[in-house]
């Protein structure tokens, strides 16, 4: 056998999976030091002694980081610890700039919690969250010839602005018992991350830009026979896929390593304990790092910082001011909005619930605003294979541009060019009217002067509409359309033409 | 007054004449300049060699601008003119920093250490960088990667390290005032053998930003002076909060130079004087003159209205061996970021982990390899516990030592180390040896309190110097300059002078 499906690998198999999410924080300094926590800036351009890693330099612990991650903490039920420290976890490479990394390793901030993940249908599956640790990240190496990675690279080229920047690292217990939904819950358990994450303000929860990533392991083990518990098993030897870094590809990854690994076991091969690349071009997994012999880390107590100690008083005062839950939230939007469970569920699953919300916040009807993302926007993002929130668009313009359809200002037709002037960077919708010339002309002399200028070189359409064949207009309105580029109000022109052929409509 | 060498006078006495107009800080960094000329290079007929750097330029420069203030009348910190060697572990701007390593020749740091800036904002000339054992890895300055200093007072004797540039820099003459670290004992033991003063401030007293890293949780910045007055003087200008440390204590510094004038009215009623069974020499290895000294000190202490007692501390047993654990462990990590990619030398290899390794092959010295070696061994897997965690509990056993200690006596004493100082070479081949030096300095390391060494004569059998050292609890640094003051003053009224007077006349090169 050399090939299977992932829903023929689940018939064989039973998979258990775990889930790492790194979430990248939007405080303004990084973890350690002062400078910007920024995506985008010229290599090199905010970096400072410390996250350099320059001799002499020494580590500072951003408040505002840990706040972060104890509301993060907090809204995966995790119990807050009152002391933990930092610990270095030492290993040599370029792009980590003291060569050992500042994280939290046997005294995690937030440990033992539990998240509720909602599936498209409704289904509510509850997955155990180990741990959510405080760590930097490190620098970026672009690897300069060769096969891209950093042996035989002519160079290696280091930029250290995303060295230093606050993450909490997200670990989940094993996750059992999913059998063929096992990408599906996958898939929505980093979502709710990343929902959960975008409510609470501390991330801007941008999967491509890297803010927020996913490492997936996954293990087959044989399903239980008659008079066995599935429990009884033991875990098979995982993979570990780095860094999947959009919902899809959580999905995609998964159902690629299951059939991957039911492939080999069906034929007797082991699965080797290891490190995976995944790749987006080919939707596929290639083996990197063996993990058969465990790295060794030398972790111990960073003698540099004092112990995280955050009082009973502020956990419980970040407790109770923390954003509604993602789930929650979606029931309660269900309900305002008035949106079938069709609608609700095609929103969630387009990942345009917050885009939505967002819009509806600015001042467009629920509808309108669904219909926009769910509509035309989806099928750019389609085609542009993107997210949709990450579509150059923002919530804010959608509803400026449903206000100016609302407002008679443009129409449908209209709204859409806008939009694809927007998309193009053109500016705000109204911009976009001001400098394509798109408004709706509502003029009525210039409307009346088309009007006379088509009918004159189809003069008998008059005498059929007089004669009763009102539907011979649309001729003229479509001439009138044409000549002034779909600006005109048609109801309007409409108007002109019976009043011209002396029928009152 | 009238001085005919001001290179002879305090730092105290150097700025009280800056006060008053009798001397200009040019006046007083040219004759530093001028004996550093005539006693530190290696081709001098002394070559005491305790400065890697001289930065003759930049201290007249400072020494300009403040005689210029002064003359215009602006106020000035107390210091203000009076001239400083730098250990070359703190990182100055501008200013070559190696920490003693080959691994760092050339590098300029672009930033100050916070010491570094509150010496430039007391408005203190910078003469240059001293001497150090490679990243303060040892108890001689044999270790340093461009050859050992020389103790003034025998040339041919080791002038104790790391700090053995500071050392010998005030005992030399070369300046009144030297910063040094002391992460078991740099600071206090080459105080001991060079017969000047040392102070090992409270665990987070002094600011560490900018102190490149032996060992962080070990680790103190602290002044070295001639007198105990000077040091204490130089305590106020390095100690306080800063908030680039996040283990530095968010306190004012303790009144240490009005304690130093407290104590030189040498009067110590009251005071409970607690000496170290386990450090007092009783169980051997000590010699007799430090023996000798160390006593006829105690005397003195009484004789002012010290009580004398004496105290126990068991684990204190178990504190080199800790000390060298946790001291490789924390150094291993710490000296990682020596790979090549950022800064510091570069040996070229075919891959990137080749040419990490070669860099560290040549750049570091024998010591510093071998304490990396240990320190990554206790770390592993499998040995944590062992060694790392073993150590830590020895560390505690240490504190709560100190803690029952100072239940029954406001200080204790002890000879700062066993013996005076050694020929260069004697114990280079043999590390145990060298490691034991540093016995009695290490456990305030291990507790996080301060400690001060200073001269207590010289050893009769040898003619050198012997060492007296005080430590205090955590925060209570005042205490060292009280006892230190009157110490010193009994000492001074015998000796008609302090003692650094009496070291041997260098002989000066052109």
């Amino acid at each position: 056998m050399t090939t299977m499906t992932y829903e023929q690998a689940m018939e064989e198999f039973d998979p258990v999976f775990g889930i790492e999410v790194h979430v990248e924080l939007n405080t303004k300094t990084k973890m350690f030091c002062g400078c910007a926590n920024e995506f985008g800036a010229e290599p090199n351009t905010q970096v400072c002694p410390v996250c350099l890693g320059l001799p002499g330099a020494m580590p500072v612990t951003n408040e505002k980081a840990v706040e972060s991650a104890i509301r993060l903490g907090l809204s995966l039920g995790c119990s807050i610890r009152e002391s933990s420290r930092f610990a270095r976890k030492n290993y040599f490479y370029p792009d980590l700039s003291k060569d050992y990394q500042i994280s939290q390793y046997d005294e995690p901030t937030c440990y033992e919690g539990a998240l509720d993940v909602v599936l498209d249908d409704g289904t509510v599956v509850t997955v155990g969250i180990e741990r959510a640790h405080i760590e930097e990240d490190a620098g970026k190496n672009t690897h300069v010839g060769g096969s891209g990675g950093i042996q035989g690279a002519d160079y290696s080229l280091v930029d250290y602005n995303r060295g230093g920047v606050p993450l909490v690292e997200i670990v989940t217990k094993p996750i059992t018992g999913m059998g063929d939904r096992t990408a599906e819950v996958a898939r929505a358990y980093v979502a709710t991350i990343r929902d959960i994450v975008r409510a609470l303000g501390i991330s801007d929860g941008r999967m491509e830009q890297g803010s927020v990533r996913a490492d997936v392991n996954l293990s087959l083990r044989p399903k239980a026979v008659a008079g066995e518990s599935q429990d009884d098993i033991p875990f098979g030897k995982r993979s570990e896929t780095k860094n999947v870094n959009s919902l899809r590809a959580v999905e995609r990854a998964v159902r690629y390593e299951a059939a991957r690994q039911a492939v080999l076991l069906l034929n007797g091969e082991p699965v080797i304990q290891e490190t995976r690349h995944w790749h987006e071009d080919t939707s596929s997994t290639t083996p990197g790092r063996s993990k058969e012999e465990a790295e060794d880390y030398r972790y111990f107590p960073e003698p540099d910082l004092l112990p995280v100690e955050p009082s009973r008083e502020w956990v419980e005062e970040l407790r109770a001011t923390l954003p509604e839950h993602p789930a929650k939230m979606r029931a309660r939007l269900r309900e305002e909005w008035g949106f079938s469970d069709l609608e609700m569920r095609d929103a969630v699953a387009a990942d345009a619930l917050v885009l939505i919300a967002d819009t509806v916040a600015a001042g467009a009807a629920p509808q309108a605003a669904r219909k926009w993302w769910m509509g035309e926007l989806s099928r750019v993002a389609n085609d542009r294979e993107v997210e949709l929130g990450s579509l150059p668009v923002t919530p804010a313009a959608v509803a400026e541009l449903q206000g100016l359809v609302d407002s008679g200002r443009i129409n449908d037709k209209l709204a859409r060019q806008v939009l694809e002037g927007v998309l193009a960077g053109e500016g705000s919708p109204a911009e976009v009217v001001a400098a394509r010339g798109l408004e709706v002309v509502s003029d009525d002399s210039a409307l009346e002067a088309a009007v006379d200028e088509a009918l004159a070189s189809q003069p008998e359409v008059l005498d059929k509409i007089r004669d009763g064949k009102v539907q011979a207009a649309g001729a003229i309105v479509g001439a009138v359309m044409k000549a002034t580029k779909g600006q005109a109000d048609a109801g309007r022109v409409r108007e002109i033409i019976l009043q011209r052929a002396g029928v009152e409509g | 007054m009238s001085v005919t060498d001001w290179t002879r006078a305090t730092a105290a006495q150097m700025a009280d004449a800056l006060a008053a107009g009798e001397v200009t800080s040019v006046e007083l960094v040219q004759a530093h300049l001028d004996r550093i000329a005539a006693v530190d290079g290696l081709d001098t007929p002394s070559a005491v060699h305790a400065f890697l750097h001289i930065d003759a330029e930049g201290a007249l420069e400072t020494a300009r601008a403040v005689d210029a203030d002064r003359a215009a009348g602006v106020e000035l910190p107390r210091l203000a003119g009076v001239p400083i060697g730098i250990k070359d572990v703190l990182v100055t701007q501008g200013l070559p920093t190696t920490a003693g390593s080959r691994i760092l020749e050339g590098w300029i740091p672009p930033y100050d250490a916070t010491v570094t800036r509150r010496v430039r904002e007391a408005r203190m000339p910078i003469l240059g960088k001293t001497n150090m054992d490679e990243f303060a890895m040892g108890s001689s300055t044999e270790h340093s990667g461009y050859g050992p200093t020389h103790n003034p007072w025998d040339l041919e004797r080791i002038p104790g390290g790391s700090g053995g540039g500071s050392a010998a820099a005030l005992a030399a003459f070369e300046a009144p005032l030297t910063i040094g670290s002391d992460t078991g004992g740099s600071i206090r033991q080459p105080a001991s053998v060079t017969a000047t003063v040392g102070v090992k401030p409270t665990y987070g007293g002094v600011s560490r930003y900018g102190a490149i890293a032996l060992a962080s949780s070990l680790d103190q910045l602290g002044p070295c002076g001639r007198t105990v007055l000077d040091t204490a003087l130089l305590h106020e200008v390095m100690g306080g909060h800063d908030v680039m440390d996040a283990t530095s204590l968010d306190e004012p510094v303790p009144p240490v130079v009005d304690a130093a004038l407290e104590g030189a009215r040498m009067d110590l009623t009251g005071v409970r004087v607690g000496v170290v069974r386990e450090l007092s020499g009783a169980e051997g290895g000590f010699q007799d003159g430090v023996k000798q000294r160390f006593e006829e000190s105690l005397e003195r202490l009484r004789g002012m209205g010290a009580e004398v007692v004496e105290v126990s501390c068991p684990s204190f047993e178990y504190a080199l061996a800790a000390y060298y654990v946790i001291l490789p462990s924390e150094a291993s990590s710490n000296l990682a970021k020596f790979d090549s990619v950022r800064f510091g030398i570069r040996v070229e290899g075919a891959t990137i982990e080749r040419t990490m390794a070669a860099t560290r092959a040549a750049g570091f010295g024998d010591e510093v390899k071998r304490r990396i070696i240990l320190g990554t061994y206790a770390l592993s897997a499998g040995y944590y516990d062992a060694y790392y965690g073993s150590a830590q509990k020895v560390r505690t056993l240490v504190q709560r030592d100190f803690d029952a200690a100072f239940a029954q006596c406001d200080v204790l004493v002890s000879p700062t180390t066993p013996t005076t100082p050694f020929k260069l070479g004697e114990r280079i081949d043999d590390p145990l040896a060298m490691y034991l030096n540093d016995i009695a300095t290490i456990p305030a390391n291990l507790a996080g309190i301060p400690g001060m060494s200073l001269p207590a004569g010289l050893a009769p059998e040898d003619g050198l110097p012997v060492g007296f050292q005080i430590l205090a609890p955590a925060r209570e640094d005042a205490r060292l300059y009280r006892i230190g003051a009157a110490l010193e003053a009994s000492l001074a009224a015998e000796w008609g002078g302090p003692l650094s007077a009496q070291a041997p006349e260098l002989e000066v090169g052109k």
